[in-house]
């Protein structure tokens, strides 16, 4: 078992440092891209560009800016800006990191326990037309631009019913938790609510049908015939057993997530998280911190995947020869 | 009649029958059809119905309400007087059906015209996508060794960059100043640009399944019969491989066109990708923005018809999985 969490730790490690490669060959070695003239400006004499370029160490061997890049986010830890000269790249992912952290957190707990119930209702009901109605549910959600969506809850909130039902919405925007725990919720309720539509249709989806796989178990007939009531079978037996495979879909979900893959609800709902420094600093063509941010989220995919794998072998042996 | 007939009608057959017997898999291909013919018919609608140029901005134009000559785009009346309003949904098909957007252009027909863009971005970045992993997927199950080592690393990679950071990188790098690799030659603003980039980030996606299938087959005994008996890997690949692993690529379809759709709404949507003058249904919603609190429908039509044909394509693809592969899954992303 630890040999096999060594293993995978190790192929983590090489696939981090594949992915630095990746993100900063996209940026400084595809034909035709040039970040001197980026920084420098649309119509940049050559004077300025080779100025530009000698200034931000662009006129070295690709290796060596690699190395020194990695050195400077690794081991100096104080990478700069390109576009915001100063400014540090460690301390702007550091302050972005809670906001996207809160909210993946409260929208994960809202999908799972959303997902779950309507899942299980559905396998529960399975031969009555609630099963696909839940299901149908679960597929609108699914099915949502998740930014369109957060558009329509701005809408509604923010300006058609704001002087009625949701006076109480807060403007746009963030709180921290340490500041004002009421507050902080209510800013980030209808973000969750919103995050958390497409993932509760997904994992209702997955969900029912794995349990609809239990169900014709062997295992199931003999709990049936041992007389145990079939709620109780659904839901201390089967469910059980289906709520495995859920586990890891959760684990990538998460890790992605809090890497910056919810940028689009941060942007729509003005929450200034990891995914929209991302963003951003991808527009501005902001490389030290677009690869600082990459490799932020990078490091929790990884990580997430890697954790995933350690907890498969360790529920299911025969994963660790494989 | 032969003894062939008797016996057999074959798996696709079978599967195509008990598809068309499936209700919410024939509801899914309608409701696809409709949105599709619709939209292929964008420049009849404009032309011939609403007399319009959906790409051309109409700043001072007028068009009719209730047979009153009305302007476009209303000059503000309150506040400062700046800024215009532009005229909002009619229900008249002939004169802006869904109002216009802040350049006088007609909703309507943007939608439709919108939407060939959206749907062709998508099908076409799914065939490639697949095509693409139905490749790596099989050579890296069917060879194993170094061969399917170096595939999977570079498969493991490119899965643990989330998939919309990947693609907004790619964009901004390919927007910025096009492609011209060997061969291919990319305009900066081409269809093309979003379409490679959605293709290639939903790869690992699809080939991992793929792979793990063609491993467990290459264990099995008619291939090992066919190894064997000398055959060679090419045609063991053309004649065994690949046909037992068709019905996986052809379940992933729907579900990727899908998948491929929302990804492109939303690249479009942070302006990263069809640039204008072209127009998708992501474009049109951010359009729309500006007009949120005025004018939603400008926002909010583009937006539902990306969720029905979305909802249209997982209802025949659920269809699909039943009648040929029920293991195949494919997840969303956020």
């Amino acid at each position: 078992m630890l040999m096999f969490a060594l293993r995978r730790a190790a192929s983590a490690v090489l696939v981090l440092f594949a992915i630095s490669v990746l993100v900063f060959a996209i940026f400084f070695a595809t034909p035709g891209v040039d970040p001197a003239a980026r920084i420098a400006g649309r119509n940049a004499d050559q004077a300025t560009l080779a100025q530009v370029r000698h200034s931000f160490g662009l006129d070295r061997p690709l290796p060596v800016q690699y190395v020194l890049m990695m050195r400077h986010l690794f081991i100096d830890r104080d990478l700069e800006s390109f576009v915001n000269r100063g400014a540090k790249v460690i301390p702007q992912i550091t302050q972005a990191a809670p906001v996207t952290f809160s909210l993946v957190l409260g929208a994960a707990v809202i999908w799972l326990v959303l997902g779950v119930a309507m899942g299980t209702f559905a396998a529960h009901r399975r031969g009555t037309v609630v099963d696909p109605f839940v299901m149908l549910l679960g597929l609108v959600g699914v099915s949502l631009p998740v930014y369109w969506l957060g558009e329509v809850v701005n809408l509604v909130t923010q300006s058609r019913l704001h002087d009625g039902l949701f006076r109480w919405v807060p403007p746009l925007g963030y709180v921290p938790l340490t500041e004002d725990p009421v507050q902080w919720a209510l800013h980030l309720l209808f973000p969750w609510l919103t995050l958390a539509v497409l993932f509760a249709g997904i994992y209702a989806r997955l969900l029912r049908s794995e349990l609809i796989a239990n169900l014709n178990e062997d295992y199931v007939r003999t709990a049936r015939a041992k007389g145990i009531s079939e709620r109780r079978i659904l839901i201390r037996h089967a469910l059980r057993c289906s709520l495995i495979p859920m586990v890891s879909l959760f684990g990538l979900d998460f890790g992605a997530l809090v890497g910056g893959s919810a940028l689009l609800t941060e942007i729509v709902f003005g929450l200034p998280g990891v995914g929209r420094l991302t963003f951003v600093s991808l527009q501005n063509i902001d490389l030290p911190v677009i690869m600082g941010t990459v490799m932020y989220a990078a490091f929790f995919v990884v990580l997430a995947n890697a954790l995933v794998d350690i907890a498969y072998a360790r529920l299911d042996p025969r994963v660790r020869d494989a | 009649m032969s003894l062939r007939d008797e016996v057999s009608t074959g798996p696709w057959r079978a599967a195509f029958g008990q598809l068309v017997r499936s209700r919410t898999a024939l509801a899914g291909t309608a409701i696809f059809l409709v949105i599709l013919i619709g939209c292929l018919l964008a420049p009849v609608y404009a032309s011939r119905i609403a007399h319009t140029n959906a790409f051309r901005s109409n700043i001072s134009g007028t068009t009719v309400v209730d047979g009153a000559t009305v302007p476009v785009l209303a000059h503000s009346s309150t506040g400062l007087g700046l800024g215009v309003t532009p005229i909002g949904p009619t229900w008249d098909p002939e004169h802006y059906f869904l109002g216009s957007d802040n350049q006088g252009r007609d909703v309507m027909a943007r939608l439709l015209y919108g939407g060939r863009n959206s749907l062709y971005i998508g099908l076409t970045a799914t065939l490639i996508c697949c095509l693409l992993a139905l490749f790596i997927g099989v050579v890296a199950g069917y060879f194993g060794g170094p061969l399917d080592a170096v595939l999977s690393r570079f498969l493991d990679v490119l899965w643990s960059v989330p998939v919309y950071l990947l693609a907004i990188c790619l964009s901004v790098v390919l927007l910025s100043g096009g492609l011209s690799a060997g061969p291919i030659h990319l305009r900066a603003g081409s269809l093309w640009v979003p379409i490679l980039i959605i293709a290639v980030v939903y790869v690992p996606y699809v080939a991992r399944p793929i792979r793990g299938q063609v491993i467990a087959l290459r264990s099995r005994e008619f291939i090992q019969a066919a190894i064997g008996v000398g055959a060679s890997d090419w045609r063991i690949l053309r004649r065994d491989v690949v046909p037992n692993v068709l019905p996986t690529v052809v379940v992933f379809v729907p579900l990727m066109t899908a998948l491929s759709m929302l990804t492109e709404s939303a690249l479009s949507f942070l302006s990263v990708g069809v640039q204008p003058p072209d127009a998708s249904w992501g474009t049109i919603i951010n359009d729309g923005l500006g007009l949120l609190y005025t004018r939603p429908a400008v926002a909010i039509a583009p937006g539902l018809l990306i969720a029905a044909t979305t909802i249209a394509l997982n209802l025949l693809g659920d269809g699909l999985r039943e009648t040929l592969d029920p293991g195949a899954r494919l997840q969303g992303g956020a």
